[in-house]
């Protein structure tokens, strides 16, 4: 019963959906306060009502009831809970179920944040915002239920894509779909004033946290993914400019210019309609990375939803919300009011810059990405777009971007001062630079481009905190001065900093993978191999039982430097409901750098082929990521001027007396 | 019924979750102007702080602080009257209602009407794994599928196994099973034979060299297996040698106890061979309504025959599968339900039709 409640809940969302989109415009359409407070209600009752299809659809997962499809076609009656749980969005009807519980999530935290956002703006934003929950309420309940039954119900499932059960995969698509539906909001935000033809300061007050959030989430999601896709694919990469990881990267690229041109329009008044712009096409490029996985227009690893009619149907949603909202942009953009000019050395100033490299690395990755698809569908030839494109266009994009990076933030807003700028960014430069040259000294017949990544890294990292750290320490006399203006720092002043050092990090990583060391070899018990600083000798190999798995396990004694590391274990599995071989790799983590195992096939004589990575670094790209997403999360929780206007008035009422 | 009585109570919370800011009294206006002053005094704030931090210059902080003026007039301007509680205002409000009233019940029955199945009852499985596994075709077979995976060495469980696959039309799976029944428990006739079929359907009805070397083996062990001689009179016809193959399977009608099952397919194809267009096939070349019109009318016949009185397990089990099959459930479950009054005293009979049942989705409908 619960199944088919599970079902009616789905189908009565979308019913409040289409009030929700209805009567709210209609109100701001006739400045009527009674139709525009429908908005709110709908909103959340669209929650409550998918929260409980997905409990429903949840529970048939844990209880194993395979007189439903999608469970009997994902779950298996052996597998761990937790797989069963995950498998819920582990393939593609649940997934776009948690899809559809994300955008109503959103919709209800919009339509209960009272106090941050104008009455009618909120209408406006949750009417936008309910015409979405409509295109993917109908498609899931029309083309991709979840809660078809089978009958007779099969006493076992098919078990859920082993590759797929693992945690990594089970935390990546929530987080990367609040990224990718939290865009959604800002771009209900950009439809809304587009219709009421006003936008201004409290407009991007108001988007800034929603901006910020879903950056967050896309930034951890898109961190995870390639982690995932390190330990688990076997292969030790970490990027593989593969289409679904480039369509993640690129509402990411969009959504870091946004956030940078909301601060110019909160601050300035300017950047109006640039910024509508880019948080239409924020969420269109969301739109466009959901279509490339879940239509099957290609094949890889993540395409585990495969079917031209759901295509067509996405299709038709892209276009609908992607030509709609550029049709109402060409039509009211004209209307609303220009921000002022700006003198052309001043943060705004490099803001702009900021959002020219940004969009340009975008639109490199969106034609690497499309171009081979397009080309395939217009003449059949099939053409691979791999990273010496990306190489070649997208790097030498991004590189200027970081160079300017710190520079641009010292910059004062209004009227800045480019050579006290770069002045202010000079130890920051001097100090990558140092880095590079003593690397060149010390590390003979490495990379040559590693070194000068490094440097570049540590130019981020040193110039992001660079201008917190004169703030704090320049002006301030002793440490308790110093620690009082570091608490009287507004926390966007810290997540700046944070994001920028997050980026260094990466950038630090990303050079030192050059670094890197391979090795393979066919390995009988007790044999070694040696890649980079570590030797690893096989010990001893062991079959198992999981589960729902048979593994051969094998053991390594890891020796970094005459000193001895943990053992690792690399594992091959085959998962009996589905008879498929899955590899694990064994990774052991040494520093900031990892020794990575995976194993080959055995040759039939008793030997394993064995691969051997020395990976020097390699978690700076992750912690990078993580540190981006840290600063991100900071910075949206600051709400100035509203809510700690009087607080931090005082406090800043306090600090030049504390400085003198 | 009481799934309906469930849905009714969550459409009319839905319903009244909409409804119920239309019927509060709302504010006169969007009272926005609040809002848009107080960010433009925080805004002030920040400049002097600014200025304190000597950020930007006291000219500039001048400035600044005349734009955020002008900025704070210009939205206080912009502010629009109010519609209050005028006529128009409650009409819209009555329309709103009928929107909220009409749409979210009528577009949840429609969707949930097409795509809902609101008489099947869930089935965990552990609830499943309770209940009688007679009742229960696919639990039955899950449980022995599952037994086997933990005991691969068990050569009857798999010669049990391996006809419910032969009949299910996983004929790959079949062929395995029989393989191992006779790696561990010995070989028999019977499951030489089976696998022999399991082979010839999974190649597609071609008798393969390994199919021939089962068949070889079953003939070998029992000289009159009938389905081992079946088969090898196919491979016989494969090969050309047409006039063997007819021979061959004349002795084996002849050889054939009164009322054995297998006797129809073997005739039909004996008659194929001598040219004469048996009834299947007759049946296969006519056109698809025709075709339709034809099976229904043999099956109707073969029911109206049943009906008469009397009629053997196969012959049952035949009507109530082609009922089935044809879609019509109702007829189905009205034979099911004659088939088990006639054959009521046969205990294994029962089983069979109950297993029939589950295997078809016969189950009444879930109340």
């Amino acid at each position: 019963m619960f199944v088919e409640i599970g079902h009616f809940a789905l189908a009565l969302a979308l019913g409040v959906a289409v009030v929700q989109t209805i009567v709210p415009l209609w109100g701001v359409a006739r400045n009527d306060p009674a139709l525009a407070a429908v908005g709110p209600a709908a909103a959340i009752a669209c929650f409550l009502l998918v929260a409980l299809a997905f409990g429903c659809l949840t529970m048939s997962y844990a209880l194993s009831d395979f007189s439903v499809e999608n469970v009997a076609a994902n779950s298996h009656s052996t597998q761990p809970l937790i797989y069963k749980l995950t498998a819920v969005w582990g393939n593609h009807e649940g997934s776009m179920l948690l899809w559809s519980l994300i955008l109503v999530l959103f919709g209800a935290l919009v339509a209960l944040s009272r106090r941050s956002l104008p009455v009618k703006l909120r209408a406006g934003t949750l009417a936008a915002q309910g015409s979405i929950s409509v295109a993917f309420l109908s498609f899931t309940l029309l083309t991709s239920n979840p809660f078809r039954r089978l009958v007779p119900a099969p006493g076992e499932g098919q078990d859920l894509n082993p590759i797929l059960q693992d945690l990594g995969l089970a935390i990546h698509p929530p987080l990367l779909y609040v990224g990718y539906v939290g865009f959604s909001i800002t771009y209900a935000f950009a439809v809304a004033a587009l219709i009421e033809g006003k936008i201004d300061a409290v407009w991007a007050r108001a988007v800034r946290p929603w901006t910020l959030l879903a950056w967050t989430f896309l930034t951890l999601g898109i961190a995870m993914g390639s982690y995932w896709a390190y330990y688990e694919l076997g292969w030790g990469g970490w990027w593989f400019w593969d289409p679904v990881e480039n369509a993640s990267l690129m509402p990411w690229l969009a959504g870091t210019a946004l956030i940078h041109s909301t601060v110019v329009m909160e601050k300035r008044d300017a950047l109006k309609v640039w910024t509508i712009l880019l948080a239409i096409l924020t969420f269109s490029l969301s739109l466009l990375g959901t279509f490339i996985v879940r239509s099957g227009v290609l094949t890889s690893v993540h395409s585990f939803a495969s079917d031209p009619q759901r295509g067509l149907f996405i299709l038709g949603i892209l276009i609908a919300f992607i030509g709609g909202s550029l049709a109402l942009f060409a039509w009211r953009a004209p209307l609303l009011k220009q921000g002022g000019l700006f003198a052309p050395v001043s943060r705004e100033s490099a803001l702009v810059i900021n959002n020219l490299f940004l969009a340009t690395a975008c639109a490199t990755v969106f034609i690497g990405t499309l171009y081979p698809l397009v080309l395939e569908m217009l003449t059949g030839d099939k053409i691979s777009v791999g990273p010496p494109f990306f190489n070649a266009t997208f790097v030498p994009l991004l590189v200027p971007l970081l160079l300017l990076l710190p520079i641009g933030q010292t910059l004062a807003w209004k009227r800045g001062d480019l050579l006290g700028a770069a002045q202010r960014a000079q130890v920051a430069f001097g100090l990558g630079v140092i880095t590079t040259l003593a690397i060149f000294a010390f590390v003979r017949g490495g990379p040559v481009l590693a070194p000068l990544g490094i440097g570049l890294g540590v130019f981020l990292v040193a110039g992001a905190f660079w201008e917190v750290g004169e703030r704090v320490v320049g002006r301030a006399g002793s440490a308790s001065a110093a620690w009082s203006r570091a608490k009287g720092l507004p926390r966007s002043a810290w997540g700046t900093a944070l994001g920028h050092a997050g980026v260094g990090l990466s950038v630090i990583g990303i050079a030192a993978v050059a670094w890197g060391t391979e090795a393979i070899g066919m390995l009988r018990v007790g044999e070694s191999l040696t890649s980079g600083r570590y030797t690893a000798t096989l010990e001893a190999v062991t079959p198992r039982i999981g589960p729902n798995y048979r593994e051969e396990a094998a053991r390594f004694r890891i020796v970094a430097n005459g000193a001895e590391l943990k053992p690792v274990e690399a594992m091959k599995r085959v998962y009996t409901a589905r008879a498929m071989p899955t590899t694990e790799a064994g990774i052991r983590t040494d520093g900031l750098g990892q020794v990575y195992v995976s194993l080959g096939e055995p040759d039939g004589s008793g030997a394993i082929a064995v691969r051997l990575h020395d990976k020097p670094l390699i978690l700076l790209i992750w912690i990078g990521a993580l540190v981006m997403a840290v600063g991100g999360a900071l910075s949206l929780t600051d709400r100035r001027f509203r809510l700690a206007a009087p607080r931090r008035a005082a406090a800043s009422a306090a600090l030049p007396q504390a400085a003198e | 019924m009481l799934i309906w009585i469930i849905f009714a109570a969550m459409t009319g919370a839905a319903v009244l979750a909409v409804l119920w800011p239309l019927g509060r009294r709302a504010p006169a206006l969007f009272a926005d102007a609040a809002g848009a002053t107080a960010l433009y005094r925080a805004q002030v704030a920040e400049i002097d702080r600014d200025l304190g931090r000597k950020l930007i210059g006291a000219a500039e902080a001048e400035a600044a602080k005349a734009e955020a003026a002008r900025r704070l007039l210009r939205t206080t301007a912009e502010e629009s009257e109010p519609a209050g509680e005028s006529e128009p205002s409650l009409r819209r409000r009555r329309a709103a209602s009928a929107i909220a009233l009409s749409c979210v019940p009528l577009l949840a029955l429609l969707i949930y009407g097409a795509y809902g199945s609101p008489t099947i009852p869930d089935q965990p499985l552990a609830a499943r794994m309770k209940a009688n596994p007679a009742q229960d075709f696919e639990m039955a077979l899950a449980r022995i599928e599952a037994h086997l995976a933990a005991n691969p060495t068990d050569g009857k469980g798999w010669s049990v196994l391996a006809p419910v696959y032969l009949r299910q039309g996983r004929f790959d799976d079949a062929a395995k099973a029989f393989a191992n029944a006779i790696r561990y428990d010995g070989a028999t006739a019977d499951r030489q034979a089976g696998q022999a079929e399991a082979q010839v359907l999974a190649a597609g009805g071609v008798v393969t060299a390994a199919a021939r070397e089962s068949l070889a083996a079953a003939l070998a062990l029992e000289p009159a297996n009938p389905r081992a001689r079946f088969f090898m009179a196919i491979a016989q016809e494969q090969d050309g040698l047409v006039p063997a193959a007819i021979a061959a399977l004349k002795a084996l009608l002849a050889d054939a106890p009164a009322g054995a099952p297998w006797a129809g397919p073997v005739r039909s194809r004996l008659e194929r061979l001598e040219g004469k267009p048996s009834t299947a096939e007759t049946i296969a070349s006519l056109p698809e309504a025709d075709r339709t019109t034809a099976i229904r009318g043999m099956v109707d016949s073969l029911a109206a025959r049943l009906a008469e009185g009397g009629g053997s397990l196969a012959e049952w089990s035949r009507l109530i599968r082609s009922q089935a099959v044809l879609g019509e459930r109702e007829a189905a479950l009205k034979s099911l339900a004659t088939a088990r009054e006639r054959l009521g005293t046969d205990p294994s009979a029962v089983a069979a039709l109950d297993g029939l049942r589950n295997e078809l989705g016969l189950q009444e409908a879930a109340r």
